[in-house]
């Protein structure tokens, strides 16, 4: 056994031990927006989907809007704690965790909105008793059960260490059961040298299946859209627009995971401007990409002006011109001017940009979904404005932010159980280096 | 006791036949059909009623043997033998009656907020002439709605019908994304009206409604079984809608029967948005030569109808 002094836990531990009044009252937070949330979703059990915003032309809202956001900011968990580890990037340590966990999280949140939105929740089941092969939901299906099940495996290697680590830290104050709790999932891992041989190639390989895995299930969830004929969707650029986006909004989602816990649990120290910059620069990148893939979309379909591309680029620009400013233009270029220019890049604007970043991707996942459904080919001639325009209702929205409440929870409570930067093989001084590079 | 009702049931059905009785003001669309009407198995209830025969005389029949007969799930796969079902709809005929849209909405049991057919006033272009569009389900002979289904809710079958079982569909409504043509409705909730069908579900029939799940416009192959035309064929008093088969090459809206190929050769049919690919199963004749004046269309109209078709660049020119 190590010497308990020089234990990087020590450093650690009161993350676990202790939850202040705020740590209490925060949670009590969350709860009550899940309980509203639940409230709103039995309204929907008992009253059926007309108490949501969607109708027969939009027949997908909010609700798909969540999932693919959700899906996409668990993807910047896989892809870049994946990259990270594979590429042995050297300041990857103080933030891979929370790639990681954002990942397994979100992946548990996304696919509940895709539940939201279906008209039988009894008969779910079918999904798999009778599931056709032919169709893209069941590769959804197939693909984010495959992730998830990935994700887990690969969030398990990383964190079995730092659980050897607490299953042996003897000054630890927990409860009983959750030193036993940790105890069995440390699977008698002790650092043998075979043992590390082993958990780092089986780490190595789940990295690079963790990465692939990713790749599919985003594209497959692009592929709903772009192999229907709906004007907007049908686009051979959607998978990997798809792909980017969905990295590019967790990149965005980790900085500010980053900036909450160093502020919350004191991490200063660990988590600095150095860490803020590498990953607001795969930020930028990926921003680029972003403003790439889109102009190339909306290039084509507004140079061609099919019919109704341009009644779709026409709705834009009028009814969501807004939405479509702040997702298409603001989104891109803020983070290119922000990170991009030396004398901007504090930790507080990154940490700002990163948030425009996440509003600006949700937007452009809604512009994606409702204004196509709200210019099908034949022209929508009803008189119940409800028909006309989509507009969430608040049961959509409870629902938006118990997603929101409930990533969050898990989070905290993730941070509760593990410590939120791994500490396993970093002592004493070597930490400094090791960690901070 | 069944033995006895068998018997009865087949005098009943060589009365049938003896007489050449084609039950109500239907239309025959094939010989065949005659016989598997009179092969339901419809029990008599006593009560009887007075149908048309095809000579032209009023007699008597029972109540309980006018009923459709409702095929099982498994039986609605099967499409009718050796049919290929067409639509051929006039638009130089359509003054917006909207006598379609309620017969398939009472046959369906529909609420009002749902419609398997819709009409549109359609103007292709500034220049060119607006028209009334009725649009049910086209049975699209590559229909992308029954490629997307996780669950094989809906099916594409022999005889070119595309149904919904709605015993089986799960309210995804990726079909529904899927259909260019915005074909289906989804049932947001439950309505009143779907318990007016007291008979058991039948994806043929199209009713009782379920809430959470899709339908749309069926072809009413109920109807088709016992010889008779779709609802919406049979209740539009221009004729605009013919129905047939491409297979015997003929249509008929009730009144007058064409032949299939000719009329659409002589008359320029065409399939709405070929382009996509879809290739669908209902032709349009263009509006040409038309009985009425497209503002007929606004005649009789509720209130709430009409505004449906403020936002047209017809209306927005005309009643500004």
């Amino acid at each position: 056994m190590e010497n308990e002094q020089n234990n990087p836990l020590k450093e650690f531990a009161p993350q676990l031990e202790r939850t202040t009044m705020q740590g209490y009252t925060w949670i009590l937070f969350l709860l009550l927006v899940i309980g509203v949330g639940f409230y709103a979703f039995l309204q929907q059990v008992l009253h059926g989907h007309e108490v949501t915003g969607m109708r027969d032309n939009v027949v997908w809202g909010v609700y798909i809007v969540n999932f693919i956001f959700f899906m996409g900011v668990s993807y910047a968990g896989a892809l870049i704690s994946g990259t990270l580890h594979l590429f042995k990037t050297p300041w990857r340590k103080p933030v891979i965790r929370m790639a990681e966990f954002i990942t397994v999280i979100s992946l548990l949140i996304g696919p509940c909105f895709i539940l939201l939105c279906i008209g039988r929740l009894d008969r779910l089941p079918y999904l798999v008793l009778f599931g056709r092969i032919q169709s893209p939901i069941t590769w959804d299906v197939i693909a984010i059960s495959t992730d998830i099940f990935g994700c887990f495996i690969f969030l398990y290697l990383a964190v079995l260490r730092d659980l050897a680590l607490l299953r042996d830290y003897e000054l630890l104050k927990l409860p009983k059961w959750r030193k036993k709790l940790y105890k069995a999932l440390a699977l008698g891992y002790t650092g043998t040298p075979e043992q590390q041989q082993r958990l780092n190639r089986a780490t190595d390989i789940m990295a690079a299946m963790v990465i692939s895995i990713a790749i599919i299930v985003y594209s497959v969830l692009a592929w709903i859209f772009s192999v229907t004929l709906q004007p907007g969707w049908h686009s051979t650029i959607f998978g990997p627009y798809f792909v980017i986006a969905a990295v590019y909004s967790g990149s965005a989602v980790l900085i500010i995971c980053m900036w909450v816990f160093r502020k919350v649990y004191h991490l200063e120290a660990y988590i600095t401007k150095k860490h803020f910059v590498a990953v607001g620069i795969i930020m930028l990148v990926l921003a680029a990409f972003f403003g790439y893939f889109t102009f190339s979309d909306y290039l084509t379909k507004w140079y061609g002006s099919e019919k109704n591309d341009e009644l779709l680029i026409q709705l834009l620009f009028k009814k969501f011109y807004w939405p479509f400013i702040i997702s298409n233009y603001v989104g891109v270029l803020l983070p290119l001017i922000v990170v991009g220019l030396a004398r901007f890049r504090t930790i507080n604007n990154i940490t700002f940009t990163a948030v425009v970043v996440v509003v600006a991707l949700w937007l452009n996942r809604y512009i994606i979904v409702v204004p196509t459904l709200e210019s099908p080919y034949l022209p929508i001639q009803d008189a119940r404005p409800e028909w006309l325009n989509y507009t969430a209702t608040w049961v959509e929205w409870s629902l938006t932010a118990t997603g929101v409440a409930v990533f969050c929870l898990l989070f905290t409570l993730a941070s509760k159980f593990i410590t939120i930067i791994p500490v396993s093989g970093v002592t004493g001084e070597e930490k400094k280096e090791d960690v901070l590079i | 006791m069944e033995e006895e009702t068998n018997k009865n049931q087949k005098n009943t059905r060589r009365q049938f036949l003896k007489k050449g009785l084609i039950a109500g003001a239907g239309v025959a669309v094939g010989g065949s059909l005659i016989a598997a009407y009179v092969d339901a198995t419809a029990t008599e209830t006593g009560e009887k009623v007075k149908v048309l025969t095809t000579d032209g005389e009023i007699m008597e029949v029972d109540k309980g043997l006018l009923k459709l007969p409702r095929v099982s799930r498994e039986e609605s796969h099967q499409g009718l033998p050796g049919r290929k079902f067409v639509m051929v709809i006039d638009l130089g005929k359509c003054k917006n009656a909207r006598k379609c849209v309620e017969a398939c909405q009472k046959g369906h049991h529909l609420p009002k907020s749902q419609e398997f057919m819709k009409v549109y006033l359609l103007q292709d272009s500034e220049k060119t002439s607006p028209y009334w569009f009725p649009k049910p389900c086209f049975h699209c002979d590559n229909p992308l709605c029954v490629s997307v289904c996780p669950v094989g809710a809906t099916y594409k079958r022999s005889d070119g019908i595309v149904l919904i079982d709605n015993e089986r569909c799960i309210g995804c409504k990726f079909c529904m994304t899927g259909c260019p043509y915005s074909t289906r409705v989804f049932a947001w909730k439950h309505y009143e009206e779907f318990e007016q069908d007291k008979e058991p579900y039948s994806p043929e029939a199209g009713s009782p409604g379920k809430e959470g799940t899709v339908s749309k416009c069926d072809f009413c192959p109920d109807l088709i079984r016992v010889g008779k035309v779709p609802y919406c064929v049979s209740a539009c008093p221009m004729g605009v809608i013919y129905f047939g088969d491409v297979d015997e090459d003929t249509v008929t809206n009730g009144t007058e029967t064409f032949q299939f190929s000719k009329l659409i050769s002589d008359r320029a049919g065409y399939r709405y948005l070929e382009v996509l690919g879809t290739r669908p199963c209902v032709y349009y004749l263009p509006p040409v030569e038309r009985q009425f004046e497209v503002d007929r269309g606004f005649g009789d109209l509720d209130e709430k109808i009409k505004e449906r078709y403020k936002d047209t660049p017809y209306s927005k020119k005309h009643n500004p």
